[in-house]
Formats: structure tokens, C-alpha cells, sequence
């Protein structure tokens, strides 16, 4: 059966933008591809996330103190073939953050570092139809000490977060579609101040940080050379509280949001092991958060540990 | 089909899960480990301290209460042998809580709805910004707008009408000299630490009383809070043996009666006029101009009215109206001036070098928008000083209201001079000046917190000398937070601190002559 493991690589980062901030995870783990044994992936990625609309609560307004706030992400990542059914992906990006209007100061710094691991546990073929599904874990801890109570010019949370994520994959012929849902605990955040308001004076700087959970939908082409989905995404905050009128935004409020987008991810007949990808998430709905648009671009290479070999096929399922 | 993990794999998943098995925990709040309040001395003669308004006790109507061996009397402990017999996880909760110390906690209780109400308003569609109104208080924009003037106000009517409610109550607990249920009746049970301070009235529902009647002017739409609160507080006085119902009914009502003085004083000290009109708004940026200085434009998006211009109007606690104009520091460096151009350099510096300890330091001192604002930080800086000292519940009302007739009054100093030379802030002479925490929509000279924790920190050194320079400290550093937050300049929080202590030193005087002394 070995040689229906699939030898699938994929290497990019998706962007969540809150209106707190970017959240850098490795897209591998929500999508149906993998990477050989012993195979290496590094690669860069750019993001970009504005927006000058955002919920407070359900009310969608605009604010002229902030005008537009821009988010630009820059990750580096690798991921490793621990076997032919599972991989390893580390990420760190680096975050830049800015409004057009308002007083307030930029922020810029290293984000989380993001540990994941993938693990296909199932896989059936039947004709011209293959289902698979894979599990993950992803670990995530912030590199530097950036200020999560400065929202939203905040570059992250500061929390460790950790998520656990089945993924469904269904292909026929070039024809595909991945299903996904995860949970991500957590930690507490320690803030800077010693008294803070959430629906009550709370005398701690330990915020505790609702859990979310993630439904991530796929569909598309893929063939040898290249990839085309539609994606769609829904993020929720199992807790947390409303911004009320003109008030603050707090890490701990409860942060939804709704995607759609898309990616292109091509490979050169040429240099096979080169990955251009490129996607756009637009958010149609959100409690909590801006509605941003996400665009990214990326460049990966991957190649073999032990072996020069290119192998025939980085997208096969 | 055989699968199987990777060794590298398991090793990699079980330091993924170690690294996140303790990382959720529960939140410990410092306000919750505050342990019961057991006074060191009672202050018996506390009947003979100075008010602040209150001149004569016997106005004030507190009927005898019944004979102890009366069918009320025993009825009402009867109440409370009901309450002991079956304790419930709520009503215990109730005492812990309760039973740090009702001055204490009804101070709390304030910094929340000050937080709560904390919020600027919503603008209009056309760009312009309603305002609260207290005559019709639920509508949008709730009142109050508990911003930091208008929260150190409340802040200081409240514990001062406390405190000359708990003065007078002790001229009537010395009158009638009784003794508290647990000693009474051996059947009752003391579950907080006893005290040999007559019980009728009671002292907790006193504070309560004078708490409420203050809170239901000053927060009119958080009545319905404020009683449960309140019915808590009894319910704890008479589950933990301390008060019978009269004792508490007692208290209630010479609380109330106290209170009433104050808030005939709160409707008539000009506070309700402080927000100013559209006329006077331009006014002081005509006079500015005409005297050849910049003058301070509001920096929000629509331009919001600066705020409370007028509160240099309200009628001070410490002193009269004619000493707020004495007080008035001379004005700042003339805006076309090279110590102008000096100082915002240094707030420049500032802004493009904001270390992530300053950062810290801006964040921690902010008390901007959805806090308790800065009066009420150096509230809660008190307080986890007070609860050390085992003071007695008048000794705490009396040094919270002395703290807080030094914060009112330093607003109204502070608000008095930002409208004397409405002084523009150092993002409105370069938009450059980009700012570590939100900039506040009011003239620049001289600093609310430099004024606020100067203040605080003098009257707070004076109660508690053995602290050294730690309040002067604290308060420095709050000061320098808006400098570092590229908020203020350096003359802005210099001459703030020397206004700010200046007004402490009133209190100080306040204090030194009205009997209490610095006490154990």
C-alpha cells in the first residue's frame, strides 16, 4: 500500500486577520496534501490585510480615528517529511502593523511561532475517486514580547494557542474537495495593566482568552502543475464578550469571522520543485473583527534529504 | 492498511502537549483575597471628627432601638439563628466577600459603574456628538459619561457623605450603646471577627445607605444594581451574626439622611453645567488665538467638544471657588516659543523611540476610555494599602474621603487651567507625533495625571508615612507615562505634579485637623 501514500506537499500560510490581528497558521493543515520522507520545504510568504469597516458587536461601522488599518505579515516556514504520512511545519512571521488616520502608534514584530504536525490516517481509492483523512496539531507560542492589549494595532494575542484539526480530502479525477473543522484552545494572557473591563472591573492582568473553533471548506482543480479553489471559512469565538458602542477593543472579546477567498498555486514544468502560490480572502461577515481583505503571495522550494530526485507529482492525493 | 505514528512524530505531539497542559488556569483577582475586616481599634471617639458638611449629629433621626429582651429584638435574631441554621454556598460566598469591609467594597462597587460608564459618545449622522442627559438617562448615550472629572467627583461625594454618615452614626451608637447580636445571645454566632463597637446603627448599612442614596443621582440607570448590592450587604450583616434587621434598618435610613446633604450640594455645585456650550466652545479658541497662540483643536474624527470646560465652575471640597483661580499655575511656554519647540522635540523622541518597558509603563498608568480612570486607580492603589492597616470602617471612609476631595478638587485645579490657556496637544502641532495609548479630547496644559496622582500620592503619604517615597514614586512614573506615551510634555506633567500636590496638601491640612489623625 506504500505506494498509495500520497507524496503531496504543500507550503503556504493562511492569514486570519481579527480586528486584533494576524494570526499566522500553517495552511497544510486545514487542506489534503502532504510531503515525502525526508523531503525539506522552505519557503516566504507575504500577507496583506486592511480594512476600515469593522463590527463592534453586530454594528458595523467605520472610524475616522483609525481610518484604515493595514496589517502586512512576512513569514518564513519549513516543512519536513517525517514520514510519508506525516509532516512537520514550523513558521515565525513577522508583523507590521498601521493605520491611515488617528494618533496611535504602528506596531511591528516577530509574531508566534507555530509548530504543526500532520498525520494522514486514512486513505481509500476506489476508480477514479480518493478519500483521505488526516489529523493535526497545531502548537503555537509568541517569540517576542509584543503588546496584545493595543488592539487594534496589536500584532497577535501573545496567548499560546493550541488546535487540534480533522481534515477530510475527496478527489475524482482532477475534481477535489476538503472539508475541515478544529478547536484551538487558549492560554491566558498576561497584559500590562493590573485592572481591566470586560462585562465587569476584573482585578487580574491575566485575561482568559475564549476558545474558537474553525469550519474550513475547499473545492477545486488539481492537477499536476496547478491548483485552483474556492475557499470558505468560518472562525468563532466559543466565549468572550461584544465591543460595546464606541467602546475599546479587548483580546477577550468574542471574535468571529466569515471568508471567502481563493487560491492559485502553480509549478513550472522547468524547476518542478519551485511553488508560486498566490490567494485572497475577502470577509463577508464578523462579530468583533475588521472585514478585511487578506491577499498573499508565496514562494517555496522543496527538495530531498537523501535523494536529488524530483518526484513526479507535489499535488497527487 | 498498517499504520503507525513515527517515532519523531510521537516525540513531537507529546512536547506539543506538555508545553500546553498547564497553560489555562483561573483568573486570581487581588480584590478577592482581601481577608476580613478585623479593626485594630474602633475609633470610639470617632463621633468627635470633623465632617465635611455635616454639622450636627442630632438632626438627624435615629429612634431608640428596642429593648433587648422586646419581641422585636428577639424576633430579629430569631432571623438571623435562621440564616446561621442553613447557610447556603451563596450566603457564604456573600460573607467573604462582604466581610473585607463595606467602605471598601462600596468603593469597588463605584470603580465599576465609573468603568462601566466610562465610554465617549457615539457621534450623530451629521457629525456632531450627543450628550448624556440625567433627566433622561437611559437614552443613548446613557448618563453619565463617567470621564475622568466626572469620576472623581463621584468618587469624593460618595466617600465623604460616607464618612459624615459613619461620624454621626457613632454619636448615636455611643448614645445607645448596643451591644452586637453575637454578644447578645450566645446563640448567635459570630462569622466574621468580632468587635466590641456598639451595633445599633449599624455601621455597614450606614456606609450602604449613603452609598445608595449618592449612587442613585450619580448613576441613575444602575439603581436596580446598586439595591441588590445593597440587599446583599444586609443579607451578609445578618447571615454572619453582626447586625440585626433593625440595626441594619437603622443604619440604612441615618445613611440616607446624611447622603440627602450631599446630594442637595451635588445638584447645585455647577457640575451639571460643566459640559459648556457650542457659543463658549469657540469662545476659548477665539480668546487663545487673540492672545497670539495656538489653539487646541480637538484631534478626533469628527472633532468631538472638548471636554467638561467648564468644570473649573464646580464648587470645591477643600477650598472656595476664589482660591481655584489662586491655585492656577502661571501659563505654559507660548506655543511659537523655542522651549515649545524644545519640549516637543523631547515628546517626539519619545514617540519614535517607545520601548516595550514604556510601552508597559503607558498601558499600566492609561486609565483611558472603559477604565475606573486615574482617580479611581489611585482608589484601588489605596485600598490594597488600607486593607493591611486593620483600620476601623470610619477611619477607611474618612481616608477615602480625604484621598478623594484631593481628586475632585485637583479636576477641577487641572480643568481650570486646561481652559485658561486651552493649549494645544503635541500630535496637533505635528501629526508625526504618534501616540502610545489613546489622546485624550482636552487642551494639553497642564496633565490630568500628574494633577490626579500627585494628589493621591500626598494624601496618601501623609496616612501612611512609613511607605517612604513609594506613593511619590508611583505618581512620578504615572506623570512620566504621558510623556513616554507621547501624550504630554515635560512642562505639561511638571507643572500638573507641583498643581496636583499642591491640592493634596489641602487635604493634607484637612486631615491634620479633623481629629482622626493618622491613626494604628
Amino acid at each position: 500500500m506504500k505506494s498509495l501514500h500520497a507524496h503531496l506537499y504543500r507550503c503556504i500560510v493562511i492569514i486570519v486577520c481579527t480586528l486584533a490581528s494576524f494570526h499566522a497558521s500553517a495552511q497544510m493543515e486545514n487542506d489534503g496534501i502532504m510531503i515525502p520522507k525526508n523531503y525539506l520545504c522552505p519557503g516566504i510568504m507575504y500577507g496583506n490585510s486592511n480594512w476600515s469597516n469593522y463590527w463592534e458587536g453586530t454594528y458595523k461601522r467605520n472610524n475616522g480615528n483609525i481610518g484604515t488599518v493595514n496589517t502586512d505579515m512576512y513569514s518564513l516556514m519549513v516543512t519536513y517529511g517525517i514520514a510519508n504520512n506525516l509532516i512537520a511545519t514550523v513558521s515565525l512571521p513577522y508583523v507590521t502593523t498601521h493605520t491611515s488616520a488617528g494618533t496611535l502608534h504602528d506596531q511591528s514584530g516577530l509574531q508566534d511561532l507555530a509548530l504543526n504536525v500532520k498525520w494522514k490516517g486514512v486513505r481509500l481509492q476506489e476508480g477514479s475517486s480518493k478519500f483521505a483523512v488526516f489529523a493535526s496539531i497545531t502548537a503555537s507560542i509568541p517569540v517576542s514580547n509584543y503588546q496584545a492589549d493595543y488592539l487594534p494595532l496589536a500584532i497577535g494575542s501573545h496567548s499560546k494557542d493550541l488546535t487540534g484539526r480533522l481534515v477530510v480530502d475527496y478527489n475524482y479525477g482532477k475534481y477535489f474537495f476538503t472539508g475541515s473543522g478544529a478547536y484551538m484552545d487558549r492560554g491566558n494572557i498576561a497584559i500590562d495593566r493590573n485592572t481591566y473591563y470586560t462585562t465587569e472591573l476584573i482585578y487580574s492582568n491575566q485575561v482568559e482568552l475564549p476558545a474558537m473553533s474553525d469550519y474550513n471548506f475547499r473545492t477545486g482543480y488539481r492537477s499536476k502543475y496547478l491548483i485552483v479553489e474556492g475557499v470558505a471559512d468560518i472562525s468563532t469565538s466559543l466565549g468572550g464578550f461584544d465591543i460595546r458602542k464606541n467602546d475599546m477593543p479587548f483580546p477577550s472579546n468574542r471574535m468571529n469571522m466569515s471568508t471567502v477567498g481563493g487560491n492559485l498555486r502553480f509549478r513550472p514544468k522547468a524547476l518542478y520543485a519551485l511553488e508560486f502560490t498566490a490567494g485572497d480572502d475577502y470577509t463577508v461577515a464578523g462579530r468583533n473583527v475588521g472585514q478585511a481583505n487578506m491577499i498573499r503571495g508565496g514562494l517555496s522550494y522543496i527538495f530531498g534529504l537523501k535523494t536529488k530526485k524530483v518526484q513526479d507529482n507535489y499535488y497527487k492525493n | 492498511m498498517k499504520r503507525h505514528l513515527h517515532p519523531i512524530g510521537i516525540a513531537l505531539l507529546s512536547v506539543v502537549t506538555l508545553l500546553y497542559s498547564s497553560c489555562r488556569k483561573d483568573i486570581v483577582q487581588t480584590n478577592m483575597q482581601y481577608p476580613a475586616l478585623a479593626p485594630s481599634n474602633t475609633d470610639i471617639n470617632a463621633d468627635s471628627w470633623k465632617t465635611v458638611l455635616v454639622t450636627n449629629p442630632t438632626v438627624f433621626t435615629v429612634a431608640a432601638p428596642p429593648a433587648t429582651n422586646s419581641p422585636a429584638y428577639v424576633a430579629d435574631l430569631n432571623e438571623i439563628k435562621g440564616y446561621q441554621r442553613n447557610l447556603t454556598s451563596d450566603q457564604q460566598a456573600l460573607i467573604k466577600y462582604w466581610s473585607a469591609g463595606s467602605v471598601l467594597r462600596w468603593n469597588e462597587i463605584m470603580r465599576d459603574l465609573v468603568a462601566k460608564h466610562n465610554i465617549p459618545p457615539y457621534q450623530n449622522l451629521d457629525g456632531t456628538y450627543p450628550a448624556p442627559s440625567s433627566a433622561n438617562p437611559f437614552a443613548y448615550p446613557q448618563f453619565p459619561f463617567s470621564n475622568p472629572p466626572y469620576a472623581a467627583r463621584a468618587y469624593a461625594y460618595v466617600s465623604a457623605a460616607e464618612y459624615d454618615a459613619l461620624v454621626t452614626a457613632y454619636h448615636f451608637k455611643k448614645q445607645y450603646n448596643r451591644a452586637a447580636p453575637y454578644t447578645v445571645d450566645t446563640g448567635v454566632h459570630a462569622l466574621i471577627p468580632k468587635s466590641a463597637l456598639p451595633s445599633y446603627p449599624s455601621e455597614d448599612a450606614v456606609v450602604e445607605g449613603a452609598a445608595v442614596e449618592m449612587m442613585k443621582l450619580l448613576f441613575p440607570t444602575e439603581i436596580a444594581y446598586i439595591e441588590q448590592q445593597a440587599a446583599n450587604e444586609r443579607l451578609y450583616r445578618m447571615a454572619a451574626g453582626a447586625n440585626t434587621r433593625n440595626e441594619l434598618d437603622a443604619g440604612e435610613s441615618l445613611g440616607k439622611q446624611v447622603a440627602d446633604v450631599f446630594a442637595a450640594r451635588a445638584r447645585t455645585d455647577k457640575a451639571g453645567a460643566a459640559i459648556g456650550t457650542s457659543t463658549y466652545w469657540s469662545q476659548l479658541a477665539t480668546q487663545t488665538i487673540a492672545k497670539g497662540e495656538t489653539a487646541w483643536v480637538s484631534l478626533e474624527s469628527p472633532k468631538r467638544p472638548p471636554m467638561l470646560p467648564l468644570f473649573n465652575k464646580v464648587i470645591p471640597f477643600l477650598f472656595d471657588t476664589a482660591t481655584v483661580v489662586q491655585l492656577r499655575p502661571g501659563p505654559p511656554h507660548s506655543t511659537g516659543s523655542p522651549e515649545f519647540a524644545a519640549d516637543q522635540k523631547e515628546v517626539m523622541y519619545y514617540s519614535q523611540h517607545a520601548t516595550r518597558e514604556n510601552e508597559a509603563i503607558v498601558a499600566f498608568w492609561a486609565d483611558g476610555v472603559a477604565t475606573y480612570t486615574p482617580a479611581g486607580h489611585w482608589n484601588a492603589i489605596a485600598a490594597n494599602e488600607f486593607v493591611k492597616q486593620n483600620y476601623s470602617e470610619v477611619r477607611w471612609a474618612r481616608n477615602f474621603a480625604l484621598l478623594n476631595m484631593a481628586e475632585m478638587d485637583a479636576a477641577i485645579i487641572c480643568w481650570d487651567t486646561k481652559y485658561a490657556y486651552f493649549n494645544p496637544r503635541p500630535s496637533q502641532i505635528n501629526d508625526q507625533v504618534k501616540t502610545l495609548t489613546g489622546i485624550p479630547n482636552f487642551p494639553s496644559y497642564s496633565s490630568g495625571h500628574s494633577n490626579f496622582s500627585a494628589a493621591a500620592a500626598t494624601v496618601l503619604t501623609y496616612l501612611l508615612p512609613d511607605r517612604g517615597t513609594k506613593f511619590t514614586d508611583m505618581a512620578q512614573q504615572a506623570a512620566l507615562s504621558r510623556l513616554y506615551g507621547a501624550i504630554h510634555t515635560r512642562q505639561d506633567i511638571e507643572v500638573g505634579t507641583q498643581t496636583g500636590a499642591a491640592v493634596g496638601q489641602y487635604a493634607v491640612q484637612f486631615g491634620k485637623s479633623d481629629g482622626a489623625g493618622i491613626g494604628q
